[in-house]
């Protein structure tokens, strides 16, 4: 079995060492020198979330990949997600397919339908048609992917007619995922697609999501496709030992989780709960390049899933802070991970 | 001692299914249903709700003694309130403004609103506080000494002391507060909203929650 190991980011604003908050523009330099960093260091996948707001904001992350492509040779570099329920199928397949030519076929994308939801207000959407929208542009996007010209009618876009889409790929699609939070209907939507299936596990138990990897295969099936690959993403943060990677890490946490949980039904985190997700039975990879590497081995399999992208950084932690954090992933976590395999 | 009631799921995102495991593990007869066809979540029944039945919306809540709402609240007002005639209601849905604003549900507490359409059921509002990543991690068989405690407040005791025994047999230790108003405390926002707390943690938080006097 070949695993792959991916860094994501939500272009987490930075602070500098005193904690003062660093300008939009320097973080998002910041980021570019983080994704050229994960290449060196050994990380096979580079991804990019979209958000819209002051403590994350990276509304264009497909420009911040191309200049990460500029300055890179082999790792691949997507979206993490792309907010397709609120954009443009059309444009998003554009942007990726010409982030996949500047960077000779390294670009990937992960589809999100909207767990993060500051872009429909900002473009025009009702969130309450979230799910007609992604379906919708869901259903486009796989077309857009297939290459051909498109013929497509729905109530979210102006209908295409033998529309000719450029750029071309050079050689076929490039690698597509919808990432799921635990909805088991978009587990089957993944498949009736053709998309490969993004575990978002960001709260929780880890193992409550081992039966929607079986039911993605024994959907597959049941649509006449191929198996396609699952991969897990979680946030975690790694520094020398587990008590400076949980100290660094705890007060960002709390601060951010309490900010957004009232707009998204999280509960306000406290030392308890922090302790839960941390631990063996939690979402987060929080600790020493050994408490980690262990978590995503035993979560790998548990899940039975292939790749694992880390969701690195949190609003406020220091890109010296991010810096360790994509260094010891490389070079300690991975291969220890591998060895545990 | 006589036949567990019978339930039925309405939905199956991310909240009923785990709802139904629970539900079955504790020896309830379960049928689950979305607003379409039942072969739609047939393997997903399958594989994430084994000893479920997938069936039709109207024909699961028809035989069901029990319904639970489980699905976005932006989408009750698709549901037919004909077909809950009669039945128990437990309303688990929460109203979160940035779901796109339901003109209705902006100012009383949302379970009072679901009561005011559903004329001809009995609604109790349970299962809506805990969030769906922990209800199974968290719950515990009775006398635990880490059983978490639920919140099942009704207007009608005989309906909020039939759902309070469903919630004890799922892993819970029941709160019962006399009123759908006085389960506002249960809503986004509230003081025990996603903390997962024991009993006496949940009375004392519920005590000192200013909502509680209104």
């Amino acid at each position: 079995m070949t695993y792959t190991f991916g860094l994501d980011t939500f272009g987490d604003r930075n602070s500098d060492a005193g904690g003062k908050p660093l300008s939009h523009a320097q973080t998002i330099r910041n980021v570019a020198e983080e994704g050229v960093f994960a290449e060196q260091v050994g990380v096979d996948f580079f991804g990019i979330g979209e958000h819209h707001t002051d403590y994350f904001p990276m509304p264009a992350g497909d420009v911040v990949l191309a200049a990460i492509a500029a300055r890179t040779e082999k790792i691949h570099l997507g979206s993490a997600v792309a907010v397709l329920s609120s954009d443009d199928p059309v444009r998003v397949f554009q942007r990726y397919s010409t982030l996949n030519a500047v960077s000779g076929g390294r670009a990937e994308v992960i589809l999100g339908r909207g767990s993060s939801i500051e872009s429909f207000p900002l473009f025009g959407y009702d969130l309450a048609d979230y799910e007609e929208l992604f379906e919708e542009k869901a259903t486009l996007f796989a077309e857009l992917l297939k290459g051909g010209p498109v013929t497509w009618e729905g109530k979210t876009r102006a209908p295409l007619l033998n529309q000719d889409v450029v750029p071309h790929t050079e050689s076929g699609p490039f690698p597509a995922w919808i990432g799921v939070g635990g909805n088991p209907q978009s587990v089957i939507r993944a498949a009736r697609l053709g998309f490969s299936l993004a575990l978002a596990i960001i709260g929780g138990p880890p193992d409550r999501f081992a039966p929607y990897s079986q039911l993605f295969q024994r959907a597959l099936e049941k649509f006449g496709r191929p198996p396609l690959p699952v991969l897990v993403h979680s946030p975690g943060h790694i520094a020398a030992t587990d008590e400076q990677a949980r100290a660094e890490f705890w007060p960002r946490w709390r601060d951010i989780i309490t900010l957004v949980a009232a707009e998204r039904g999280f509960a306000i985190p406290t030392e308890d709960s922090f302790d839960r997700e941390t631990g063996p039975r939690g979402a987060l990879y929080v600790g020493s390049p050994d408490t980690v590497a262990r978590k995503i081995a035993t979560n790998l399999r548990t899940l039975g899933a292939t790749r694992f992208d880390l969701k690195y950084g949190m609003p406020g932690l220091t890109h010296d802070q991010l810096m360790t954090n994509i260094e010891l992933y490389g070079h300690e976590v991975i291969p220890r991970v591998r060895e545990l395999l | 001692m006589r036949e567990l009631s019978k339930l039925a799921v309405l939905g199956a995102g991310h909240v009923g299914p785990v709802i139904a495991r629970l539900a079955i593990k504790a020896g309830y007869p379960v049928a689950i249903a979305t607003s379409g066809d039942p072969e739609d979540i047939a393997l997903i029944t399958e594989l994430i709700i084994p000893g479920a039945q997938p069936r039709w919306a109207a024909d699961a809540m028809a035989d069901a003694d029990i319904v639970v709402l489980a699905i976005p609240l932006s989408r009750f007002l698709d549901v037919d309130p004909m077909l809950l005639n009669g039945k128990l209601v437990v309303d688990a849905m929460n109203y979160w403004p940035s779901d796109g604003v339901l003109g209705a549900f902006e100012d009383d507490g949302s379970s009072e609103i679901v009561a005011r359409r559903l004329t001809g059921s009995t609604v109790v509002k349970a299962l809506n506080h805990i969030g769906y990543q922990e209800l199974e991690d968290r719950a515990r068989p009775a006398g635990a000494p880490d059983r978490r405690a639920a919140g099942v407040a009704g207007d009608d005791p005989a309906a909020t002391a039939a759902i309070a025994g469903l919630a004890d047999r799922i892993g819970y230790d029941p709160v019962r507060l006399e009123s759908l108003r006085a389960g506002r405390v249960l809503q986004p926002g509230g003081p025990v909203f996603g903390a997962v707390l024991t009993r006496p943690e949940f009375e004392q938080a519920v005590r000192e929650d200013a909502r509680s006097f209104t």
